[in-house]
């Protein structure tokens, strides 16, 4: 499984870079303690079309609201329900439990101009 | 992730209206000034943010926890960023009810009393608590407003009553069901700390330091307000925290625990455009003065009062788990704007999204339900008499309760 980053503080994962793989959507534990207290997300339905840079998902924290946007290009295959009724997942497990959605890949070479784990690690470390 | 609202009432704003055309330029924004516990608030972990023209913490272990905190036992907040101001000479008292609707012959000493700064048409310049000193007037008003409630009371109070800024005095609340507790193992004073009832007040010394402490605050819960010297402030706080019942908490937790307890926040609730009658303030306008007048906007508010007013703030719970935030709008059946959401958040002790917003008469009766578009979403929310959360305040002095036990 890989790990790509964005600028704005989401994060994709994915098992391989064929046609058919799924990719897997969040936001990074800097990103939840950034907002505090999540109170709500709102993950895009099934079968919503993203593509890269535009507005996917919205997360409420006590104190504001913020849109997250898709890392690529893509369609939605699975919103995680489990943050309907505990979006706390996203403080308590950003990457891993806390997902957002899972996604298509349109194309995989936009992976390309992502983050990797280390990149992003000195990113954060740079705000 | 991006911010898409902004960021409720902890966000660095100027407070009171436009420049008018003709108004001197606004001055380069000034970077936020330190408070007297800035280094106490930093030792202690509170991620410091601006705030009516200061850094402040905003929380330190999380909102939530924060706010579950102070309802269940008792939380330390530093409020040193209001305004805290002295009149004295003779007449003030006078000179001070030709600004405010309050009735000051009722305000005995050590007496607290909420009022509000009004202008020429009724409209809320600022909310405030005036208490009686032996000497004089001690008010406690909002941080982003104090400058220019100086420059208005300086320009409307005569020249032989005097106005101390009391900038030298840090300002603390302990907030909470313990929070008696708490102080009493180190507050001794004029009068059995027990014995203070809810806005009213008296000197004592804490941890060493001569203080004003009241009972008061502005969460719902019961709780105190701690005037002392700026210098002071870090031995204090370090000597309340040090009680087991005591944690520090932000202004995420006194934004979201103040909307719970239906208490308006100036800047936000209320403005220079809103009287006391729409903001459903209108207890602060006293019997004797609803006759005898003699306030700015008294022939308005009158007006209002006797025959109504288009809007008025109304709490809503809104339907489902998403929040609707301060400037959401609040619709009539045909789509149209009526109102608007003016404090919005999910309230930690209801588990569910409430607000206060100003909605047409005619909806804002308890159970009424509105229309509310955020961000091209439509959201539901159903008025709700305030408070959301019951106010827990001490009313009765302990010997009494003794007594009437």
């Amino acid at each position: 499984m890989s790990y790509y980053y964005t600028r704005d503080h989401e994060w994709i994962s994915v098992n391989g870079t064929s046609h058919d793989t799924i990719a897997t959507v969040g936001i990074t534990d800097y990103a939840q303690a950034q907002l505090g207290d999540i109170v709500f997300v709102e993950a895009p339905p099934k079968g919503t079309k993203l593509s890269k840079g535009g507005e996917c998902a919205v997360v409420e924290s006590v104190k504001a609201a913020s849109d997250i946007y898709a890392p690529v290009t893509g369609e939605v295959v699975e919103p995680n329900r489990a943050l309907e009724g505990e979006p706390a997942l996203v403080n308590s497990s950003p990457e891993d439990d806390g997902w957002f959605f899972k996604m298509t890949l349109a194309d995989s070479t936009e992976l390309e101009g992502l983050m990797n784990a280390a990149e992003y690690k000195a990113y954060v470390a740079s705000l | 992730m991006s911010q898409a609202a902004h960021d409720g009432p902890t966000d660095d704003r100027t407070a009171r209206g436009l420049a008018l055309s003709g108004d001197p330029a606004p001055e380069a924004p000034q970077p936020p000034e330190t408070l007297p516990l800035d280094a106490w608030h930093r030792k202690r972990g509170g991620r410091m943010v601006p705030f009516a023209g200061y850094l402040m913490p905003v929380q330190y272990d999380g909102i939530i926890a924060e706010h579950l905190w102070t309802r269940s036992s008792a939380s330390l907040f530093d409020v040193s960023h209001m305004g805290q101001l002295f009149l004295s000479g003779d007449g003030a008292d006078v000179a001070l009810e030709a600004l405010i609707p309050a009735d000051l012959a009722t305000v005995k000493l050590g007496q607290l009393r909420y009022s509000l700064l009004l202008n020429e048409k009724g409209g809320i310049l600022d909310d405030l608590i005036v208490s009686r000193w032996r000497d004089g007037l001690y008010m406690v008003v909002n941080g982003a407003t104090k400058w220019d409630d100086i420059g208005w009371m300086r320009e409307h109070l005569p020249d032989e009553i005097g106005m101390n800024h009391m900038e030298d005095r840090a300002l603390l609340a302990l907030q909470g069901p313990q929070a008696a507790a708490a102080l009493a193992r180190h507050a001794s004073g004029e009068h059995n700390l027990a014995d203070l009832v809810f806005m009213t007040g008296g000197r004592f010394s804490i941890a060493g330091v001569d203080a004003w402490i009241s009972r008061s605050g502005y969460t719902g819960e019961d709780g105190f307000e701690i005037s002392i010297p700026a210098e002071a402030a870090a031995r204090v706080a370090d000597a309340l925290c040090g009680e087991p019942e005591v944690k520090p908490a932000g202004l995420g937790a006194r934004d979201s625990l103040r909307l719970e307890a239906g208490l308006p926040l100036y800047g936000h609730d209320l403005d220079e455009g809103t009287t006391p009658i729409e903001a459903d303030l209108g207890f602060a306008v006293a019997n004797r003065r609803r006759e005898a007048g003699g306030f700015p906007g008294h022939a308005r508010i009158m007006i209002e009062r006797d025959q109504g007013t288009v809007r008025r703030r109304v709490g809503l719970v809104i339907e489902g788990r998403q929040p609707v935030r301060e400037g959401a709008l609040v619709l009539d059946a045909d789509g149209s704007m009526v109102g608007r959401v003016t404090s919005g958040g999910f309230s930690p002790s209801l588990e569910r999204p409430i607000a206060m917003a100003y909605v047409p008469v005619a909806a804002a009766a308890t159970g009424s339900t509105v229309r509310i578009e955020q961000r091209g979403k439509i959201f539901s929310g159903t008025v709700t008499p305030l408070p959301f959360v019951p106010h827990r305040y001490v009313r009765l002095a302990q010997s009494a309760r003794g007594s009437a036990a």
